[in-house]
């Protein structure tokens, strides 16, 4: 018999959309519709819901890492916050041996008028720590987050990536039976992701199960054996990792090269930006998924703002299908389009940048889109939008029929002298 | 392998259904949580105030002194022979703890929203923990009614053994109705309106400015349908001893508020429990 630690069967997670969306209840419409109509019965059936999850069933065993990849509104929080206990599911059942930890957001619970020292207390006990437990750790906690200097000066004074550090060095500490962690390595610099991910993969080693979701393709395949795809509140593949995510890049978009957001598909928070569309256009400027390496290229993306936003920028991400940054570029990055567009009134809008002919390798490419004013908030973000191929032919050195290594693929001017 | 999966705590997934077991093992499991949640409240409830820990002492005072001013002087209230700033004082008191729990446990589920749709605890803890952190204030104040009983020569009698036990009630009847109000909280935000006004006119119903005996005898009843009359009155008799005790006996009415407040509490936790698993969900 082996060892398992979480089992979930037909799991369902139905929402309202009126409670996720926008909150309609207020006591006055209740008095209001029981004087106008007393005898309706009243219940969420009248509401729109949709399926955030639907008929789940897997078993994890114990000491496994596994990943779970899906796009946005795919239900991979859902998921989590199920196991975690934190909503209940609306049918199924499911059975989890041991202590559920989870790594959440930044600093979720932190108080920012607390210290230091004070929070990583507060923080623990939420995360279900006795107190004994956390002043056992409590030195470990501090060396891990690199934080001792300002460990008795209030959060609020801390740096993004000092808070990010704290926040995840008491939630690895907690040494869980099950580790749940929900993309909290999107942010943080290379350093401290590289640390994180090491902590993950010793408390993988100690034999505890970890389950991992994140749009990092490269950290899933780097820690995880095994990769749940999800998509429309369904498990769609269970593979190991390397083919899993292979499967989630390719058939996981539309291969039009267009991406449509669905009104589901936008989280409730990026108001008052609503992502439209994004497009990938050949030199011709015809919407494909196939882009000739010798040809420009453009990425298109519509948006609409519902308010006036200043100092926003859109940005892309291009990655490899391995998931390694290529580059990063934002549509205000010229100085001049900064000054321009400093404050964008509501309406609809599109950013849209060109790429020179010769520049990327034969192979998939991923682009990730991203809304934000800088420092101040993240609207929007998405970093698996879409992909696109790359088609070599006519790039230099297709004389010679091998697989060149490195996602870009310049035409570079060569001189050879005899000297 | 199978003797550790054994030793490891196993919980079900479920979907919600029926009536929810009221489960208070779970509460104590999270005693500690209830603590620091606490011991949060008070550490920074006067952060970056000027007057920081003085408010305490300053709001029963400042309260006391209106009163005094305009219930004692100007319209006389009847207060059988006590002088009326600590007439009014010794109700104040348990007035003000109750208020603040109130208010502070009924909008403290909102308060944590970000807590509440991230992660699992029992979420009961959060409005006892906003009861609890008032009763440090409450002590503190106990210095200024020392103060003005040395000033009065109130010599304390027996009865101040049972302050502790009123206290208990007033702290009962702000979770018995804080439980009630922050789970609605959660669904109907018109409770962030309601509560302020709720606590206006509650003042006026209960014998803070005033004592029971103004009320005619074969009304006097309907106080005893209001809880905090039975902690108000509660501590008058327990602060001012015999003196007040002539004109007034504590039984009828503290059993009464007393058999309220336990209905009001067994109900709201009923109520909490039912509510608690789609919080997460509505929030």
């Amino acid at each position: 018999m082996t060892d398992i630690a979480i089992h979930v069967d037909n799991l369902s997670k139905k929402y309202k959309l009126g409670a996720m969306y926008e909150r309609q209840d207020t006591l006055r419409d209740l008095l209001v519709s029981m004087v106008r109509n007393p005898f309706q019965k009243r219940n969420s059936s009248d509401n729109q819901t949709i399926w955030a999850l639907r008929d789940i069933s897997f078993d994890i065993e114990r000491g496994s890492v596994v990943g779970i990849v899906g796009r946005n509104g795919a239900g991979k929080s859902t998921l989590l916050k199920i196991l975690s206990r934190v909503t209940d599911p609306t049918g199924g059942v499911g059975e989890i041996h041991g202590r559920v930890g989870s790594l959440l957001e930044v600093g979720t619970g932190f108080h920012p008028e607390l210290t230091g020292r004070e929070n990583i207390f507060l923080n623990g006990a939420i995360l279900g720590m006795k107190r004994t437990e956390i002043e056992k750790k409590f030195d470990e906690i501090v060396e891990f987050s690199e934080v001792a200097k300002f460990i008795d000066t209030p959060v609020k004074r801390y740096s993004s990536g000092m808070y990010l550090r704290l926040a995840f060095a008491v939630a690895a500490h907690l040494e869980p039976d099950i580790l749940v962690v929900d993309e909290v390595l999107a942010v943080g610099d290379a350093e401290f992701q590289r640390k994180c991910l090491g902590k993950m993969s010793d408390v993988a080693e100690q034999g505890r199960t970890v389950l991992f979701v994140s749009h990092n393709m490269s950290a899933i395949l780097r820690l995880t054996e095994e990769t749940l795809v999800m998509e429309k509140g369904r498990i769609v593949k269970r593979a190991p990792s390397a083919q899993a995510v292979d499967y989630y890049l390719s058939s996981g978009f539309a291969e039009t090269g267009e991406r449509v957001w669905e009104k589901d598909e936008v989280p409730e928070n990026a108001a008052p930006f609503v992502p439209k569309a994004l497009r990938i256009k050949n030199e011709q400027e015809l919407v494909t998924n196939s882009i000739r390496s010798t040809e420009r290229m453009q990425i298109e993306f519509e948006y609409e703002l519902t308010a006036p936003v200043t100092g926003l920028r859109i940005g892309f991400y291009l990655m490899s299908a391995r998931g390694e940054f290529i580059f990063t570029s934002f549509d205000t990055d010229e100085p001049r389009l900064y000054q321009d567009h400093s404050v964008r009134e509501a309406g609809v809008y599109s950013s849209r940048c060109i790429i020179p002919a010769d520049t990327f390798n034969e192979g998939r490419f991923v682009v990730g889109v991203n809304a934000s004013t800088f420092r101040i908030r993240r609207y929007f973000q998405d970093e698996y939008a879409i992909t696109f191929n790359v088609d070599p032919a006519g790039a230099p050195g297709m004389q010679w029929p091998e697989q060149r290594l490195g996602p870009i693929r310049p035409r570079l001017e060569w001189i050879i002298e005899k000297r | 392998m199978a003797s550790i999966q054994n030793q490891l705590p196993t919980t079900y997934l479920r979907p919600a259904k029926g009536l929810a077991a009221l489960n208070l093992k779970d509460l104590w499991d999270y005693r500690e949580l209830i603590y620091f949640l606490t011991w949060r409240d008070l550490k920074v409830r006067y952060k970056q105030t000027l007057l920081g820990f003085a408010w305490v002492i300053l709001q029963p005072i400042i309260n006391m002194v209106v009163f005094t001013l305009l219930f004692g002087q100007l319209l006389k209230v009847p207060t059988d022979g006590i002088p009326y700033p600590i007439f009014s004082f010794a109700a104040l008191l348990p007035w003000l703890y109750f208020a603040g729990s109130l208010t502070r446990s009924s909008t403290s589920l909102v308060g944590s929203a970000n807590l509440i749709s991230k992660v699992f605890f029992p979420r009961m803890v959060i409005p006892i923990s906003g009861v609890l952190s008032g009763v440090v204030d409450f002590v503190v104040s106990l210095i200024v009614l020392v103060g003005m009983m040395l000033f009065y020569k109130i010599v304390p009698s027996w009865n101040l053994l049972l302050l502790p036990v009123f206290l208990f009630l007033a702290m009962l009847t702000a979770l018995g109705f804080g439980l009630w109000l922050s789970a609605l909280n959660v669904r109907f935000r018109d409770i962030n309106y309601l509560v302020p006004f709720l606590i206006e006119i509650w003042k006026y119903a209960t014998p803070v400015i005033y004592g029971s005996t103004l009320i005619p005898e074969k009304f006097r009843f309907l106080l005893g349908l209001n809880p905090m009359t039975g902690v108000v009155e509660g501590f008058r008799w327990a602060i001012l001893g015999t003196k007040y005790a002539q004109s007034f006996e504590p039984g009828p009415l503290f059993a009464a508020s007393i058999s309220i407040t336990l209905i009001v509490l067994i109900s709201g936790v009923f109520f909490f429990r039912k509510t608690e698993r789609t919080f997460a969900d509505i929030i």
